[in-house]
């Protein structure tokens, strides 16, 4: 506002210089991580230009790592999203692992009464029933985030525990198959209702779902009203509230959509990668999805690019392990660092005054 | 009759050596929440902290300074995630995510070697000295640790109640503005009641690894470091009332075992999320939409 009373000339550049901003500093916290994680490679006698080569070559060098690496990040872009979708309104969901795990039971649970239909019919009943486990376990700690003023991050932790419980008390219960002694797990889908994978690839369709997640997602959020009506509730609940927005509707929806995501995660997990439900699920997608959701600061299509990283240091944790001579936990090192040196740096965001709107002169 | 008996006594042998950890890391939840912030970081501390003791007893022979390098690795990853959340914008619900994932890396990361050698275990205290039943004998070998929680329980509430130092966690964890205005540094405060808290995780992660189960390997701990904020939200926010969650969260997670003792394997993991199930009624019961849980720090984020 000038002194005059007239609207400053808008500011042209602004939106670029905010884009540039919020991908300038994860890459500096990148940066500052890695030199972080280069000191305690020193320290422990590890050459570190050796680890990023080997990196480079077990994440995205050949194709074979680079399928890997994308495999990877398929089951991370649903779980982020999760996240993701509710955090427009504020709320802070962290219940992914739980509807992963119940997602792919219920998928696994649905074949069962079906066997012997035809398989594409099969894959579609798999892929319902997990994105509706996942969207009723999320979305009932939506529901009692909006309903009953509950918190919606001690309700979906604690809903998580429960989730888990119920999830193994039925693997190894009812839906045993008595034949898997080692490691309990339900019966089989059949091999012919296994998702195929994409064509002229090792990777299986999870990827696609993902990626078109994320983009349905993107535009749900940017470019509709709906989306629109969730941001304004999240950047202040009272003014939606007066400006008569269904809030308790749109936190419950965003829940549910975040929840089918993951749900639909645990299905592909089942569907394409194991065959059957079992501990394999819970291998902590969910909590990977809630870091990469933060990191991408709640933006489905920044949500990619981070999975895809992660994605590689998964993929090259065998490759390092073998050739360095380090235990297969350095990747996690490696990723904690990471973590935390992004997380902090959004601290930064509207600190330096150059990305920040400016008038001009008048 | 003896069936009954024996599910009983292994119950409360059972309570008595699972609750331990929960204990510690619920105490130290609570006075990092009294302080006004979260840290699902102790999960990750947790771990490091039963590395670190396991790895120390092993070296040196001495379970002790086991327990005590657990604290003090608790301290630092607790003072890191402190000293990150003090910053403006940081969000603490994902830096303590982000905790958890770099504790357990770093702590499976030199914890390797560890695995196979066997380091000298905490001794226990046998308080069935006085019965013939080698049950009861075993299940009432309480750790010096446990006692040491309880110690720790009762004088954090003394704490909280009685002293100048607790009267000011509570405004800074009750109203910033109210600390800010009274002058009092509201940043350092839940800097150190942060890293004390893990430090008190830490202890913990130690039991884990040198009481019960006495092993260090990659399995070792099944989410108590995350349970903790359930367990303080029962407790609400109550130092004392820790000690009777985490006896419940304990005996909950020892009727599957216990039962099958007696060869009842129904149930196992459904009694075992029992407690999840009582949380989640309690907070249904008393909150309301625009009225949070009683005892609850007013600026806590998760309250908000």
């Amino acid at each position: 506002m000038t002194t005059a009373g007239a609207q400053a000339p808008a500011d042209r550049w602004y939106p670029w210089r905010r884009a540039l901003e919020g991908a300038l500093a994860p890459m500096a916290a990148l940066v500052l991580a890695w030199l972080a994680f280069t000191l305690f490679l020193l320290l422990l006698g590890k050459s570190p230009a050796e680890f990023l080569d080997l990196f480079w070559r077990g994440a995205f060098g050949s194709w074979f790592s680079l399928q890997n690496t994308l495999q990877r990040a398929a089951p991370l872009l649903l779980t982020a999203l999760c996240v993701a979708i509710p955090a427009q309104l504020g709320l802070v969901v962290i219940g992914g692992e739980a509807a992963v795990a119940l997602g792919g039971l219920a998928a696994t649970a649905a074949v069962l009464p079906m066997l012997g239909a035809p398989s594409l019919l099969v894959q579609l009943v798999m892929a319902l029933a997990g994105m509706a486990a996942g969207a009723l376990w999320i979305g009932l700690t939506g529901w009692l985030r909006a309903k009953r003023g509950i918190n919606e991050t001690i309700a979906s932790l604690v809903l998580t525990y429960i989730g888990l419980a119920l999830f193994n008390h039925l693997v190894e219960g009812v839906l045993r198959d008595p034949a898997s002694l080692n490691k309990p797990s339900t019966w089989g889908i059949e091999d012919r209702n296994m998702l195929g994978p994409i064509p002229g690839t090792d990777v299986h369709p999870g990827l696609i779902l993902g990626v078109l997640a994320c983009v349905a997602a993107w535009v749900l959020i940017s470019r509709t009203s709906l989306g629109f009506a969730a941001r304004v509730t999240g950047g202040n609940i009272r003014a939606a509230q007066l400006q008569g927005l269904p809030v308790h509707r749109l936190m419950i929806g965003a829940c549910v959509l975040g929840g089918a995501c993951a749900g639909l995660a645990g299905m592909v997990e089942v569907a394409a990668v194991h065959g059957r439900a079992n501990a394999s699920l819970i291998a902590g997608y969910g909590w990977s999805g809630i870091l990469i959701a933060f990191l991408s600061r709640h933006n489905p299509l920044a949500i990619m690019p981070m999975a895809l990283l992660l994605g590689g240091l998964g993929a090259a944790g065998g490759l390092l392990q073998r050739r360095m001579g380090v235990p297969d936990a350095t990747v996690m090192v490696l990723q904690g660092f990471i973590f935390v040196a992004i997380l902090a740096s959004e601290t930064l965001a509207g600190r330096i005054a150059w990305f920040q709107p400016r008038r001009t002169e008048t | 009759m003896d069936a009954i008996g024996t599910v009983l006594v292994a119950m409360l042998g059972g309570a008595l050596r699972v609750s331990t950890p929960f204990l510690f890391v619920s105490l130290g939840e609570c006075l990092t929440e009294r302080a006004g912030r979260i840290n699902l970081g102790n999960e990750g501390v947790m771990v490091l902290g039963a590395m670190v003791a396991y790895a120390t007893s092993y070296e040196t022979g001495s379970p002790w300074l086991g327990v005590l390098a657990a604290a003090g690795a608790g301290l630092l990853l607790g003072g890191l995630h402190g000293a990150i959340c003090g910053l403006a914008k940081v969000n603490d619900v994902a830096m303590g995510i982000a905790i958890m994932l770099a504790g357990t890396g770093i702590a499976f990361f030199f914890g390797k070697p560890y695995v196979q050698p066997s380091a000298t275990l905490l001794p226990a205290i046998p308080f069935g000295f006085w019965s013939s039943s080698p049950q009861l004998k075993n299940a009432l070998a309480v750790s010096p640790l446990f006692l040491l929680g309880l110690a720790t329980a009762f004088a954090m509430a003394w704490m909280f109640r009685a002293t100048r130092l607790g009267l000011r966690v509570r405004i800074v964890g009750e109203s910033e503005d109210a600390a800010r205005a009274l002058g009092l540094p509201v940043n350092r405060t839940r800097f150190f009641a942060t890293a004390t808290g893990s430090a008190l995780a830490g202890i913990g992660g130690a039991f884990l690894s040198l009481v019960y189960p006495a092993s260090w390997n990659e399995g070792l701990s099944s989410g108590q470091g995350l349970m903790a904020v359930a367990l303080v939200v029962f407790a609400r926010w109550n130092p004392v009332h820790c000690i009777t969650a985490a006896l419940l969260f304990g005996a909950a997670g020892a009727l599957g075992p216990s039962l099958q003792t007696v060869g009842i394997t129904w149930g196992y993991y459904l009694f075992y999320a029992a407690p999840y199930v009582v949380t989640l009624a309690i907070l249904i019961a008393t909150v309301r939409p625009g009225r949070t849980l009683r005892g609850m720090p007013g600026e806590l984020s998760i309250g908000r």
